[in-house]
């Protein structure tokens, strides 16, 4: 490779001669173009590594790579030095590769982002002569992100001397993307072509720029061919886009959605079946999370090599923590105020004060890491450039794990008979030897215990702080009230409903306006069918609303 | 429910509370103002200040226990309507600040900040006082009147209603923090200098808006007790007590509490407006949920169904909170906790009904 093009590399050495002394002019032509790497001036060191790319020589790659990284120096004779990436003395890059730069005075060229600009795309123009496969599909894509049309006969060459075809085709699209500044009608039609083939969607703006007016009317590009074809590939670009999007929409709808689930599953129970109305609900989901952050902490210290696992540890003892506080709740205050909706709201209110008072003054009033186990980082690349994280569609299936379970407590224990006894009749059940104040307090446990298995979603998710659970309580109110109180499939077509209606929104009218937007959709929802909303049931219907 | 006939047994209770306003009103300008600043008896400035905040909490006070105490409505989302009434009258504190701003523009900072180039229409008129004050209270008003119009009309009542005011307020702090909203963002509206002309800052002009804000809590106290007095007052009650019957009966219940729902609004725009200029600033933290469920707190403390129990709540609860949040800053969440667990368990009349209760107990 260094034999080829030797003509041309000695016209261009001849202007630099006079600052190259001694040795063969073979090596010295070849020395040459690389010590105009050493140039002082920024304009003639971009310059410099444009002509690089140009010779397409892969010799430059190491002196580029240094000055890229800051390790290249120059004496004062133009030679290049590079400082080992590892550290130490450093070695001459030209004349007897290797030699150390001994007691010379080095200068470091200064970069700016222009020269840094510069070396990018060159780089990567070299490393595709690299034998190995990975680093020319690297390199490719890498040069794909700011193509220079300075480089597209070099690139056209490696284009015909890939053999892998993933890097061939990411080659060939960045041709065609040069190929949209020809002069050439033809060749820019067969460019649109082959980059609407592609279906590469960051390459849209391009197209729209051909069939863009420009300020004087006229088209910017002058072929009507060439338009169409654009026109027609931007089509598909849009409806592809479209399709993008609504799966990324339905997928974030839809994690939103599970969480909201988990978020109001419990409060699904205790309002739901039981008509109380809980404010502190949001800070089980906060004690759940907190749970999960002190089994961490346990692992850390006493189990550190199975840390991963923690999580599973983590499921039953948020459970059992939450269950155990609501039901100390309800024995203690909540029990009192059966049949008072407004007074119950009011105290479970200072509960929550409480409870957040608490987890203050224990834990610190600063969020708390919850690491994600290394099984739950990462994510699956769905589609070109959609990455669906992992954590998230875990919590999907755990939400639908967490719903069966209630499903199957409720439906097929003898728990959930009795509640459902309760729930329809409390005099009838307590008359055939329910003890309703049994299952009113192992069902608020029920209720909590849910909550805090979503404490343990969101702690994976987002930041754990005292004040996690305040910004669930509308929400959850709210998914309940939308899909039917008592009504446990309600709840979750409330809860899905709810996340992939916002996530739809959001994209549309911002993420602030698209929460006010559904609040506002509900308060309204609410209005239109109070009666089919809050289909009265059990003790809610008792109740009535009348404080 | 006796509670609401007791507030009004005492034909004399409006004497009281002209006589307590006189004190209040003459007692404080005189410390302040008229005693040293070294005399032991000096009311020190803080203290004006803490004052009229507090006589604002009790405007608000009574305006949420006139709909809670007397029609049976909770409201969670009176800090809407409190914040509302102060924005309108923030929006005139900041255009009053003229080109005296940081950015030395007509435009407020923050719209400069923004690179806004125009006011927007909403900010129109609110260079007068008189416009700003008055929107202070229509505002609030008409957004009470649509939303209790709507909720009134399908029958919301109850805990429904309290969730729905309560996602009405959050909805409302979620725009207000938008900065493209126009009214400052998070940070809200600020460094107001001077109103009607009167620099801020002067311990005159803090006297001023003290007198201001207790003549106002005597005002909405005589109206508040006039309405509840009227025949309108034992109509509203008897819808507390049974709604469905009183309906039967051929009233239309909408419109009553749709009228206490909307003055209560009112009164609680007026509070807010008197609030802004003393405390200095406006945000949409006013609208959050908990503020508005702290202010049902002043109400169930004072004793629903009375009109002094509210005030005297939210003179108790506030001023606790004063003294813990300095003494004991850790300890007021759990005291505020208890309280709220407290009053609903052990005093459901609160303060003023179980006193009132024992008095009437004594008297029989």
């Amino acid at each position: 490779m260094k034999g080829a093009g030797g003509v041309s590399r000695w016209v261009f050495s001849a202007c630099m001669a006079v600052l190259v002394c001694g040795a063969a002019a073979a090596v010295r032509g070849a020395d040459a173009e690389l010590e105009t790497l050493g140039v002082k001036s920024r304009k003639q060191l971009i310059r410099a590594v444009v002509a690089a790319g140009h010779r397409d020589d892969p010799a430059a790659l190491p002196v580029l790579e240094a000055l890229r990284e800051r390790r290249l120096r120059v004496d004062e004779t133009g030679r290049l030095y590079a400082i080992p990436p590892e550290g130490g003395a450093a070695l001459s890059l030209t004349r007897g590769a290797g030699e150390p730069a001994g007691e010379r005075s080095l200068r470091k060229p200064r970069l700016n982002n222009l020269v840094r600009r510069s070396l990018q795309p060159v780089i990567a123009l070299l490393e595709l002569h690299s034998d190995d496969r990975e680093v020319r599909y690297a390199a490719a894509q890498q040069l794909g992100k700011y193509p220079r049309e300075d480089l597209l006969e070099p690139i056209g060459r490696a284009q015909q001397r890939e053999t892998d075809p993933a890097t061939r085709e990411a080659l060939d699209l960045i041709l065609a993307q040069l190929q949209l500044k020809s002069d050439d009608a033809s060749v820019r039609l067969a460019a649109v072509e082959r980059i609407a083939d592609s279906g590469d969607l960051s390459l849209q703006p391009l197209l729209e720029e051909l069939v863009a007016l420009g300020d004087d009317g006229s088209f910017a590009e002058p072929d009507a061919r060439v338009r169409s074809a654009a026109k027609a590939a931007l089509g598909s670009f849009a409806l592809e886009q479209w399709l993008v999007d609504a799966a990324k929409h339905l997928f974030y709808g839809l994690s939103l959605g599970s969480v909201l689930l988990l978020a109001a599953l419990g409060l699904a129970i205790t309002f739901g079946l039981m008509g109380v109305i809980n404010m502190a609900h949001g800070e089980m989901l906060m004690l759940g999370a907190y749970a999960t952050y002190s089994v961490q902490l346990l692992f850390q210290s006493y189990a550190p090599e199975s840390l991963d696992y923690y999580l599973v540890a983590a499921v039953p003892l948020a459970f059992g923590v939450t269950a155990l506080v609501g039901m100390l709740l309800e024995r203690s205050v909540i029990r009192f105020l059966y049949g008072r909706p407004l007074e119950t709201l009011l105290a479970t209110w200072g509960i929550s004060l409480i409870l957040i008072q608490t987890v203050r003054l224990s834990f610190g009033a600063q969020n708390v890491t919850v690491a994600n186990p290394t099984w739950l980082s990462g994510g699956f690349e769905i589609l070109d450039g959609v990455v669906f994280p992992t954590s998230r569609i875990v919590i999907i299936f755990f939400a639908a794990a967490v719903v069966a379970f209630v499903w199957l407590i409720i439906q097929r224990t003898r728990l959930g008979l009795e509640v459902r006894a309760v729930t329809q009749n409390r005099s009838m059940a307590a008359s055939l030897g329910i003890s309703t104040d049994r299952v009113d307090t192992l069902t608020f446990g029920l209720g909590s215990g849910i909550a805090g298995l979503g404490g343990v979603a969101l702690s994976q998710l987002g930041n754990v702080g005292p004040e996690l659970g305040q910004a669930y309580i509308v929400d959850s109110f709210m998914v309940v009230v939308l899909g039917g109180v008592g009504k446990l499939a309600g709840t979750i077509v409330g809860a899905l409903g709810l996340g992939v209606v916002n996530k739809f929104l959001e994209p549309v009218s911002g993420a602030v306006l698209g929460k006010i937007g559904v609040l506002v959709f509900l308060i309204l929802f609410i209005q239109r069918r109070p009666e089919g909303i809050f289909a009265q049931r059990g003790r809610a219907a008792e109740q009535n609303g009348q404080s | 429910m006796t509670t609401g006939s007791a507030a009004q047994s005492g034909s004399r209770s409006w004497l009281l509370a002209v006589g307590l306003f006189a004190i209040a009103a003459i007692a404080v300008p005189l410390l302040n103002l008229g005693l040293a600043e070294d005399s032991p008896l000096h009311l020190p400035d803080y203290l004006v200040l803490l004052l009229g905040k507090f006589a604002c909490y009790a405007i608000v006070a009574l305006a949420v226990g006139l709909i809670w105490g007397y029609a049976g409505v909770l409201s969670l989302g009176h800090g809407v309507f409190f914040a509302l009434g102060g924005y309108a009258i923030g929006m005139y504190l900041m255009r009053s600040i003229g080109t005296e701003g940081v950015y030395k523009s007509e435009l407020p900072d923050f719209m400069v900040f923004l690179d806004w180039k125009e006011l927007p229409w909403y900010w129109y008129g609110f260079q007068h006082f008189g416009f700003a004050l008055f929107m202070a209270l229509a505002v609030p008003g008409l957004v009470a009147f649509v939303f209790g119009f709507l909720a009134f009309r399908s029958r919301i009542r109850g805990v429904y209603f309290a969730i729905i005011t309560q996602a009405m307020t959050y909805a409302a702090m979620l725009m207000f923090f938008r900065n493209n909203t126009g009214f400052g963002g998070n940070n809200g509206l600020t460094d107001f200098k001077r109103l009607l002309g009167f620099t801020l800052r002067d311990p005159e002009t803090r006297i001023g808006l003290y007198l201001a804000s207790v003549t106002a809590l005597l005002g909405c106290f005589l109206l508040c007790r006039y309405v509840v007095g009227s025949r309108l007052g034992r109509v509203l009650r008897a819808v507390r007590d049974a709604e469905s019957r009183v309906m039967f009966s051929g009233y239309d219940v909408r419109s009553y509490k749709l009228f206490a729902w909307t003055l209560s609004a009112v009164l609680c725009g007026l509070a807010g407006a008197l609030y802004v200029p003393q405390v200095g600033i406006i945000n949409p933290s006013e609208m959050q949920p908990a503020n508005s469920i702290e202010m049902a707190i002043w109400v169930a403390v004072g004793g629903r169904g009375t009109l002094a129990g509210p005030i005297v709540g939210a003179l108790i609860v506030n001023g606790a909170k004063s003294w813990f949040t300095v003494a004991l800053p850790d300890a007021w969440l759990y005291v505020l906790g208890l309280l709220f667990i407290g009053v609903t368990l052990f005093l459901p009349r609160g303060i003023m009904g179980s006193l009132l209760s024992k008095h009437e107990g004594t008297r029989t």
